[in-house]
């Protein structure tokens, strides 16, 4: 059971304010690990500063046991660490396929001068890498829309397609930011049934959600940011349980309450 | 003589800080670089040469008509580029592109109408008086370049800092969702500031075309490259930058072509930008940009 | 047979000059391209072109260098001068390199005509041999189209439209970022020393005057009116507005004018440019 990925007293602190305070989380290979709080707890912040967008004030962050945190995010991306968008930042002129095939970037190591040339190792590189495209299209149910124009997509299908591109870097860990925002049910259990899925392609996957139910029913684990500092972490009955979380969302009078009725 | 030279430095450097003055502030409020605005700048100056030749006007009336006019001139103009530009939250290279077109334009039609010759102020615009402190000649044109380039600057300073205009202005430079939605007329205020910005180009204009005696329509292209090195190594968007940049810059020129030689002048301005640009780009009292994701 | 090969000796021979400034023009072009594909804004085109004539000018006419060799050289030097103003610049936002390249261009100009000696001052350098025919020129060209749109349709491609697009999610794709635009401003300067030496050796003069901010801002509207939605797109674009004052000859006044105006429509009314067509990614 070893820690993928270590933060270590991670600090993000803005002119006046300090965003992320203290931090320490482990995320396990091969689970789901989902990141909650009430709204500015710092959660996005702590995913920029794990997606290399930000660099943190003070802490560490290590991926299989490398320091990465001073890379840039290219780095990370080279080291096996991909992400979604909260706002989904698609290339909307390129189509879905070459969207995709953007993601694999890191993945296609045949040197520019081949691709000039057009030689055969570099179009087998080309075709072995449409393939895997055409796989995960297929994955995420958007096989038969390969050659549209990604920014003429529903919304839900940006958000399938991100995904996609985001497994196209075959990574070892998949940041999710908001993976279910702006989601109707519907959608949101196919998007849970999905995710579920790739935990059997060896992806651990670390999300920010707002979804309780999403997020209670998907993650193994679950840590709770309130005001920056992480002020819970356990199993999804853990949290659910958990006072310091109730008072966090509900205020304190209520999670009085609760606990006298629940004694 | 150091004393004099340092004296006609500072003349020349509040020229080139009244010219920036304008050009950061379009910048640090409406996040635009406005490259029209060398533009303004001419058209101060031949509005100033046109009172004085036709009109017989002194500078008292003369550089407060060009002034205004470049103004207004300015709010025209702008409205016509760059509301397209910021609705669609083009971006800055968007509107570098933009006004770098228009004012290529625009100095090419003033050159085709009015013509390239370089024209004069006529003898007698400004009294020819002068003082003597100390071996140090200063003549009533250096006090006037001074002095005004100073009270505008004051006059600014006071504005930005007292006046409900000034607030609004400093709200939509800080944040122009958050302005629009406290009830902040923004399209009325950037046209405030526009023609804050064209004044003061015109303003530069007149004086400059006064210092150097020489009035064509190219000559805010000329102070461009100047204009450019002071912003940035001031800071872009900061007053005080443009300020103590633009003095800094002029003082430099005038002991490097007294001490040096004349053409070495002309590489002090790209010189520093360049060492700002590789050492503190983000200038004496800018700050720096965080990137969001 | 012989009258049609008549007619196009006769063509060739009236307007040589002109077919000569479309090609070079068009290498301009691809030049300007090769940064605004990624989404920089690198006005040092004319600066570039301006090192590479000189450069070239000078090769020949004082050391003799063998025009193979001078080529090649020609496209090296502005190479290293991107490589130096670009490094530090490639960490700011892309206005500063704007205000750089800009700035390089007009201190160039300065340095032309005060080097008197060496570059010859404010009358240039005259009695270049022609050695650049019609044959290297367009044979040039479209070799560094057709490079352009293979390149285009491979990872490098779609990293230069990711980087376009949306900067800091391709730099999430794992887009080497810094180096990416490191390389294109660098071939980006390659492709206009080029240009300038291609033109130096067959105008038979250059001057300080023709590499200026007048002449980066007409490069820049090659691209703005053709697009850059592929590699032809602003070469054509280049053909147009190079062809367009001959068209224009009684208006030759408002080259100027009408270039500006170019620019200003472009931007905001036709943000693709002329040529609606987009290069695929995929091979």
């Amino acid at each position: 059971m070893s820690a993928l990925l270590s933060a270590r007293g991670l600090t993000m602190q803005f002119l006046g304010l300090v965003a992320v305070k203290d931090v320490d989380v482990d995320v396990t290979a091969g689970s789901v690990h989902g990141i909650i709080g009430p709204n500015g707890a710092g959660k996005t912040t702590l995913f920029n500063l794990v997606s290399g967008l930000m660099r943190p004030t003070s802490g560490t962050l290590t991926l299989e046991g490398r320091d990465i945190t001073a890379l840039p995010p290219y780095s990370r991306t080279r080291l096996g660490l991909a992400r979604t968008f909260q706002n989904i930042r698609m290339f909307t002129d390129m189509t879905v396929l070459e969207n995709v095939m953007t993601g694999m970037h890191t993945r296609l190591t045949t040197p520019g001068w081949m691709a000039l040339l057009r030689l055969p190792g570099f179009r087998a590189e080309e075709r072995a890498g449409k393939a895997y495209a055409d796989e995960l299209l297929e994955l995420v149910g958007l096989a038969d829309k390969a050659d549209v124009r990604s920014g003429s997509l529903a919304y839900g299908e940006q958000r399938r397609l991100e995904i996609a591109r985001a497994l196209a870097a075959r990574p070892r860990l998949l940041l999710l930011d908001e993976p279910a925002a702006g989601m109707n049910p519907a959608e949101t259990r196919d998007l849970a049934a999905l995710l579920r899925k790739l935990g059997h392609r060896d992806v651990t996957l670390l999300l920010v959600e707002h979804d309780m139910g999403f997020v209670m029913d998907l993650c193994d684990r679950i840590t709770v940011l309130n005001f920056g500092s992480k002020i819970a972490e356990g199993d999804p009955r853990e949290i659910r349980n958990d006072p310091a979380v109730i008072e966090a969302y509900l205020g304190s009078k209520i999670a009085e309450r609760l606990a006298r009725t629940l004694a | 003589m150091l004393s004099q030279q340092i004296v006609n430095g500072l003349v020349l450097g509040s020229t080139y800080a009244l010219f920036s003055l304008g050009f950061t502030l379009i910048f640090g409020v409406l996040r635009v670089i406005n490259l029209t605005y060398g533009f303004y700048f001419s058209v101060g100056a031949f509005v100033a040469l046109y009172l004085a030749r036709s009109m017989e006007a002194s500078i008292w009336v003369a550089l407060p008509t060009g002034a205004l006019v470049a103004g207004l001139v300015a709010v025209v103009v702008d409205s016509v580029l760059l509301t397209r530009i910021r609705r669609t939250k083009a971006g800055e290279l968007a509107s570098l592109m933009v006004t770098l077109g228009a004012v290529l334009a625009l100095y090419a039609l003033m050159a085709v109408t009015i013509g390239t010759e370089i024209q004069r102020f006529p003898f007698g615009f400004v009294d020819n008086t002068a003082w003597e402190f100390g071996g140090v000649r200063i003549s009533l044109v250096q006090v006037l370049i001074v002095g005004t380039a100073l009270a505008l600057v004051a006059v600014l300073f006071l504005l930005l800092q007292r006046t409900r205009l000034g607030l609004m202005i400093r709200a939509l430079a800080e944040n122009e969702d958050a302005a629009r939605l406290m009830g902040i007329n923004v399209d009325a205020t950037v046209m405030a500031v526009s023609f804050l910005s064209g004044f003061l180009g015109g303003a530069a204009g007149v004086l400059i075309g006064l210092n150097f005696n020489a009035i064509q329509p190219f000559m805010g292209e000329a102070m461009m490259l100047r204009g450019f090195a002071v912003i940035i190594i001031g800071g872009l968007g900061d007053i005080r930058g443009a300020l103590v940049a633009g003095v800094l810059l002029g003082v430099l020129e005038v002991l490097t072509a007294g001490y040096i030689s004349s053409t070495a002048k002309e590489a002090v301005a790209f010189s520093i930008l360049v060492l700002t640009l590789w050492f503190r780009p983000v200038g004496l009292f800018g700050r720096a940009q965080a990137k969001k994701a | 047979m012989t009258n049609m090969a008549e007619w196009l000796d006769n063509f060739l021979f009236t307007y040589e000059t002109l077919i000569h400034a479309l090609g070079v023009n068009g290498l301009l072009a691809l030049s300007i391209y090769c940064v605004m594909a990624l989404g920089q804004l690198s006005l040092g085109q004319a600066a570039f072109q301006g090192i590479g004539a000189y450069t070239g000018a000078l090769l020949t006419l004082k050391l003799g260098v063998p025009f193979w060799l001078v080529l090649p050289l020609s496209a090296l030097v502005p190479a290293l001068v991107a490589l130096i103003i670009g490094g530090p610049t490639l960490r700011l936002s892309g206005v500063y390199l704007a205000i750089a390249t800009i700035a390089l261009g007009e201190v160039l100009r300065i340095l032309y005509v005060n080097a008197e000696s060496i570059t010859g001052g404010a009358l240039g350098l005259s009695g270049i041999p022609r050695k650049a025919d019609l044959f290297l020129v367009y044979g040039l060209l479209v070799v560094c189209v057709v490079g352009f749109w293979t390149i285009g349709r491979s990872k490098i491609g779609r990293a230069m439209e990711a980087m376009r697009e949306d900067e800091v999610a391709a730099g999430v794709m794992g887009v080497n970022l810094p180096l990416y635009k490191l390389g294109a401003l660098v071939a980006s300067a390659m492709l206009a020393g080029l240009a300038g030496s291609l033109a130096a050796h067959s105008n038979n003069f250059i001057g300080p005057n023709e590499y200026g901010f007048e002449h980066a801002v007409t490069i820049l509207s090659f691209a703005l009116l053709g697009g850059i939605g592929t590699p032809l797109a602003p070469v054509i674009g280049a053909m147009v507005l190079t062809a367009l004052p001959e068209v224009l000859r009684p208006l030759q006044d408002f080259r100027l004018v009408i270039n500006g105006l170019i620019i200003v429509v472009a931007v905001l009314f036709l943000p693709r440019g002329i040529i609606p067509f987009r290069l695929r990614r995929t091979s």
